[in-house]
């Protein structure tokens, strides 16, 4: 095997692993801060992904004139769709504008997230602190299927194309770059975006945690929340605004995603399972173990759609994910970096 | 009697009075009324809530007694299926070896995945189960594709060996049968405007159904069940008492993925076709649900979650527009049209909206479960009378 398949599959294992970091991130956060196990953050995600599809519908909202000199194919007179935008901003920054749709759609999705995750805790699940954790579970497997339900009866049951900037079109030639010849590795421009955004993300909110005076009582009330509450700090109004911020990584990271997946309504469940799986490799309340086992495993899965090593194990493409999560939670116990004493009763 | 108390035999004799009349009681509208399509009484329905009632029978002896939350048992449903059909095609059409065998094979399944995954508890076994589970199911669907007919599934054909009944490649493809009685085979009983239908499938189903749920009150009854009881109220302290749960557990996890293989070989005996998708985490995810909706380690609440559960996504996913313009046509047009389109999000298609929706309502509000509510009012009535 050369050296530049095996960069390739790293470099394709990147995009995905920052999917699954990002939303074990989240996943971790919420976990981390309040002790709640939050089935609905596929979901979450898979909205994030909509706002997406909402801002550039809302871009491309046309006015439609009849331009009765021309005919179309079928011989009626030809109708001419122009977006809003371009008579509004002109024709070059409306279709500029259109064109970057997905990236601008972050501006929306922030605030739409932060507001569902607030909604989202202070209206439902702040009433399940302290009941049992499959009760948790449930709940929010419940309200999953109900947002991913409301999707699909607005948007519909197929998936939506939202492509990438025209500027992002096209690969990436790491291969003349760092001489390995022409064509050898060729990575597209989008995933080169995403894995950066989602470095961007990840450090953002490491140095929210880290270095913010707000951060710190949020850690704090993490690893002691009674004490930190007898301080006379109100430590749940903190812990909602993390909520907020957890939905909106992952709504982020669902927004950033629909150039290389097409959003459906099931997008959130497909990712709801492996970034379980991805939390508890990573080991539950641990924020670093979330993203390093969400990297791991990406790159593990790419690799294993290999080609060469499908045909040495058939079928390891499908399960790799799960057979390195039994691996390595019967390895070590608490996972890659997990602390003791979490959710082990 | 029977070994049970009075209670729990009454209990039992409750059950089998409810699964020998309910082609009855379920078809309480006649037959034509606009009410017909609430009528659950057909068989098909039926048998699924009789085998998804099994089915969670087994999951509340693990998850009620000991506390341990499977997300994989859907894998030893779909496994049970796969040996259950292969009977079918190999030894003879005659349901019994492939219940037999499909409980069996689902519980050797169970029993390697459980003694991996019982290493570990809380949610990291949560998770062990559930990578299991969508291991098979990925597994199921491409390589294995062989054994399991990949995605499209597996079933009888006209030219299985079938050695003890004796090839036959001429006529149609032979039903499952209990020595002779097929069971798709029904009595139609008209009466008045009612129509009955009793189906021979139903009734091997009630008859299994019935002694699942006999061995399932006496596990919680027994020793055994008391031992489980203390794994999921204090693992701990048992320790401490030198005893080690991990026989128990594995115990528990075996019985349970035996009564999942025997709803698996059920499911095929009643209509011979499995497919990897039973596997898949939803499925497990569907009898975690039922056993929480009817009651978490009451010993009737799982069949009764199981049944609210596929009636109302039965029912829901029936109704159409037209009927709804139907039920609202008194009402003037435009008021008729907006209830219509306010009601249409949640059935039809979209009938996953109301059952979200009634998980979410049944778990905020129910804490219990549906039996577990009943008894609260029961005990709060009785004590506010001994007062």
């Amino acid at each position: 095997m050369e050296l530049s398949a095996i960069l390739l599959q790293v470099l394709n294992g990147l995009d995905k692993g920052s999917a699954y970091a990002l939303i074990a991130l989240g996943l971790t956060l919420i976990f981390g801060t309040l002790g709640v196990v939050n089935f609905a953050h596929g979901a979450l995600f898979m909205i994030g992904a909509f706002c997406a599809v909402t801002v550039q519908r809302l871009l491309s909202l046309s006015t439609i004139t009849i331009d009765e000199s021309k005919t179309d194919f079928l011989g009626k007179p030809l109708q001419i769709k122009t977006p809003y935008v371009e008579s509004w901003f002109g024709e070059s920054v409306g279709n500029a504008l259109i064109d970057w749709s997905v990236p601008l759609a972050i501006f929306l999705t922030i605030p739409v997230m932060l507001i569902i995750g607030f909604v989202m805790e202070r209206g439902l699940i702040k009433h399940f602190y302290k009941r049992p954790h499959s009760d948790q579970i449930l709940v929010t497997f419940g309200l999953a299927i109900v947002l991913q339900e409301i999707i699909k009866a607005y948007f519909g049951a197929n998936q939506i194309p939202a492509p990438a900037p025209s500027a992002f079109i096209g690969s990436f030639d790491f291969g003349s770059v760092i001489g390995m010849g022409p064509g050898k590795l060729l990575y597209p421009y989008w995933r080169i975006v995403y894995f950066c955004f989602a470095m961007l993300i990840i450090a953002l909110v490491f140095a929210f945690l880290q270095f913010t005076t707000f951060g710190m009582v949020v850690r704090a009330g993490m690893a002691d929340r009674e004490t930190v509450g007898l301080l006379g700090i109100n430590i749940d109004k903190r812990f909602t605004i993390m909520f907020g911020i957890a939905a909106a990584v992952a709504g982020l990271a669902g927004v950033m995603y629909t150039p290389i997946n097409s959003p459906s309504y099931t997008s959130g469940m497909d990712f709801l399972v492996i970034s379980f799986v991805v939390v508890v490799v990573g080991g539950m309340g641990s924020l670093g173990g979330a993203v390093l086992a969400g990297f791991v495993l990406g790159i593990l899965e790419s690799f294993a759609s290999m080609r060469e090593v499908i045909e040495f194990i058939p079928g390891i493409n499908q399960v790799v994910i799960y057979l390195a999560a039994i691996v390595i939670l019967l390895a070590r116990p608490r996972g890659l970096l997990g602390r003791k004493g979490v959710m082990e009763s | 009697m029977l070994g049970l108390s009075r209670n729990d035999f009454l209990m039992l004799l409750f059950v089998l009075f409810l699964v020998a009349a309910a082609p009855i009681l379920l078809n309480p509208f006649p037959e034509g009324s606009s009410l017909a399509q609430f009528n659950a009484g057909y068989p098909d329905l039926m048998q699924r809530f009789l085998i998804f009632g099994i089915f969670a029978i087994g999951f509340n002896i693990l998850f009620g007694l000991t506390g341990y939350l499977s997300f994989g048992h859907a894998a030893f449903l779909g496994a049970g299926s796969y040996a259950g059909v292969w009977m079918l095609k190999l030894l003879t059409i005659n349901v019994i070896p492939a219940i037999i065998v499909s409980t069996l094979v689902a519980g050797l399944f169970s029993l390697a995945i459980g003694y991996i995954s019982l290493r570990r508890s809380g949610i990291y076994f949560s998770i062990l189960t559930l990578a299991f589970a969508q291991m098979s199911f990925a597994l199921a669907s491409s390589v294995l594709q062989p054994i399991t007919g990949g995605e499209t599934g597996l079933q009888t054909n006209l030219n299985d060996p079938r050695i003890l009944d004796g090839a036959n490649t001429t006529g149609n493809i032979p039903a499952p049968s209990l020595f002779g009685w097929e069971m798709r085979e029904s009595m139609q009983v008209p009466v008045g405007d009612w129509l009955w239908t009793f189906n021979v499938g139903y009734y091997v189903c009630a008859f299994i159904l019935l002694i699942a749920f006999y061995i399932s009150i006496r596990i919680f009854r027994s020793p055994f069940g008391m031992m489980l009881k203390a794994i999921k109220s204090n693992n701990e302290r048992l320790s401490y008492t030198g005893i080690s749960p991990r026989p128990y557990t594995l115990a528990a996890f075996v019985i349970s993925g035996m009564y999942a293989g025997l709803a698996g070989g059920l499911m095929v005996s009643m209509d011979p076709l499995a497919g990897s998708e039973r596997m898949q985490w939803t499925a497990s995810g569907e009898v975690v649900l039922m056993t929480i909706l009817g009651g978490v380690g009451t010993v009737l609440g799982p069949v009764i979650g199981a049944g609210i559960i596929k009636y109302f996504e039965n029912i829901f996913s029936k109704i159409n527009d037209n009927l709804l313009h139907g039920w609202f046509s008194f009402m003037p047009d435009g008021l008729e049209d907006f209830m219509v389109a306010v009601i249409h999000p949640f059935v039809g298609k979209g009938w996953h909206l109301s059952l979200g929706l009634m998980f979410m309502l049944a778990i905020i509000f129910l804490p219990g479960g549906f039996v577990g509510s009943l008894h609260n009012v029961f005990s709060r009535i009785f004590r506010k009378r001994a007062q």
